[in-house]
């Protein structure tokens, strides 16, 4: 541990990575909590997947056409965008097979950042760290872009929570009220593929979806109220993602996995826990 | 009757998929009424509700309530879904459940404010439920689950209550007690309402509507009790055989 605690004051790259979990925990609390309790996960996890496309995009476009500013994040957001709007208005005319289509985003999404990245001449170590995150190769660019979506969330999920959580509880009750329920699903969508890019960046694609349900879930077992489990989820998050990082440093093992196995073994103790309460008590 | 019209109907048809679902609909209702709406599965009933609430327009004819379209009055009803399509494990307090209520009348940004949760509490004791008001909306019983859904559609500070199964799967004794408040609440607000519970709605509605595909409105002081449960059972046939819709008698 003082190894670890040694490393994020002394390297850059391991304040930056700790400064990284900790952004990404905030977005992951509150918007993990709008995704666990409307049950949109499978949602989160095609937006998740479709992001592979815009990164392969951009990093294709960055080496084959020397655009050197463009970043792999930055093809992230535009696809997590993307598939969030396609996906709202396909849940909005295309009810019935809105599942399909939620298929088809995370599946084409994957293949075309498959190719783009297998046209990129070079040797592409890149693949891995996006399907399973580098939160150790975080640059000072992707730090404030971090930040920045980070506060947009933020800022977001204050202004309209209560239409939100309408919206999430009961549509109709929302639409009769007065809300543009349309407006604020998507816009639940874009805070949820902006969380997915964050989260994307730490745990890599594939693990998104469960580090945006297992705090959430966790939390879940000790409140019932919304806003004390976006805190509570933010806390626990914070926390995988510290001792998360610690833990892995000293053997190298992968950050990112690291982290899930820590969240996803707390929330079976939980789970184990809780169950056993209730079967010695009946 | 003189009395101040809430919602006006006139010559409504509502199809869907090519299918009518409501077919020639006229129907007023006045202040203050208690109104049952009753028929089969699939007659309409909730297609009507909708149309009251401008969730959906009509195909023909036209909706009034409270003398404008749907949309514009609904800053003026107070609506309670069907109960069975609500999360029952979503991570909400009672307290939060009410406010929802409140959402076109408080602003638009940021949270709700003090004189939103005043008037969120006052309906929550309205219905029996303030020392509920931090709990966990799960766990609350089926009938407080009710009782909670009545408490916000009353948050808006409506003119009209909307209805749609309130008493859907609760036993008897609770729904006694629902209807109980109901009949309180009918003292100041005009209630329409869906119901499968003839025995109770008998002792407290004033108006009866048989909607199936058509409709026919019944005061309930001309139809006794054993009437009542009659018509409910037998509906089908007794609108067959053509009722005049919509006057009412």
């Amino acid at each position: 541990m003082t190894e670890f605690l040694d490393a994020v004051f002394n390297h850059t790259f391991m304040f930056y990575a700790l400064l990284t979990g900790i952004l990404a925990s905030i977005a992951c609390g509150v918007v993990g909590t709008y995704v666990v309790a409307r049950r949109i996960t499978y949602i989160a996890g095609g937006i998740a997947h479709s992001v592979l496309g815009g990164m392969g995009l951009a990093y294709y476009l960055s080496v084959v056409h020397n655009l050197t500013w463009l970043q792999p994040l930055h093809g992230a957001v535009v696809a997590a965008l993307a598939s969030a709007v396609t996906i709202a208005l396909a849940g909005l005319y295309f009810k019935e097979r809105e599942d399909t289509v939620i298929g088809a985003i995370w599946a084409i999404g994957m293949a075309v950042g498959i190719i783009f990245i297998a046209q990129t001449p070079g040797y592409n170590e890149n693949l891995m760290s996006y399907l399973f995150g580098n939160i150790l190769m975080v640059s000072l660019g992707d730090l404030w872009l971090i930040a920045a979506l980070d506060a947009l969330v933020l800022v977001v999920g204050f202004l309209f929570h209560k239409q939100i959580a309408a919206v999430c509880f009961d549509e109709e009750f929302a639409r009769v009220r007065g809300v543009n329920v349309q407006f604020f699903y998507l816009l639940l969508l874009c805070l949820t593929a902006l969380t997915v890019v964050i989260l994307t960046t730490v745990v890599g694609i594939v693990m998104v979806i469960a580090f945006l349900t297992l705090p959430v879930a966790i939390a879940g077992f000790f409140t019932g109220k919304l806003w004390q489990t976006m805190v509570l989820a933010t806390l626990l998050s914070i926390f995988f993602m510290t001792f998360g990082l610690a833990i892995s440093y000293s053997p190298d093992l992968p950050a990112g996995a690291t982290i899930i196995i820590l969240a996803g073994l707390t929330y079976l103790a939980v789970t184990a826990y809780k169950a056993a309460r209730k079967f010695r008590r009946s | 009757m003189d009395k101040k019209a809430i919602i006006e109907i006139e010559n409504l048809s509502f199809s869907y998929d090519g299918t009518n679902v409501l077919e020639n609909v006229n129907l007023t209702i006045g202040e203050k009424d208690f109104v049952w709406i009753v028929g089969p599965n699939g007659g309409g009933k909730t297609t009507l509700l909708k149309l009251i609430l401008g969730l959906l327009s009509p195909t023909k004819g036209s909706v009034r309530v409270f003398g404008t379209s749907p949309q514009q009055a609904r800053t003026q009803i107070g609506y309670m879904p069907q109960y069975a399509q609500l999360d029952p494990s979503f991570p909400v307090s009672v307290l939060d459940v009410v406010l929802m209520g409140r959402l076109c009348k408080g602003q638009f940004f940021g949270p709700f404010k003090r004189g939103d949760r005043k008037i969120a509490l006052e309906m929550l004791r309205e219905v029996g439920l303030a020392e509920f008001a931090d709990r966990h909306y799960a766990s609350l019983s089926g009938g407080q689950q009710r009782r909670l859904l009545i408490a916000r559609a009353l948050a808006s500070r409506p003119e009209l209550l909307i209805l749609d199964e309130p008493t859907a799967n609760l036993d008897l004794l609770v729904v006694r007690e629902l209807y109980e408040l109901l009949h309180r609440l009918n003292k100041q607000f005009t209630i329409v309402m869906v119901s499968h519970d003839p025995a109770f709605v008998a002792q407290t509605v004033k108006n009866v509507i048989c909607v199936n595909r058509r409709v026919a409105v019944h005061p309930t002081t001309e139809v006794g009790d054993e009437i009542m449960s009659e018509l409910y059972h037998g509906q089908v046939r007794m609108v067959r055989h053509g009722h005049s819709a919509g006057e009412e008698k």
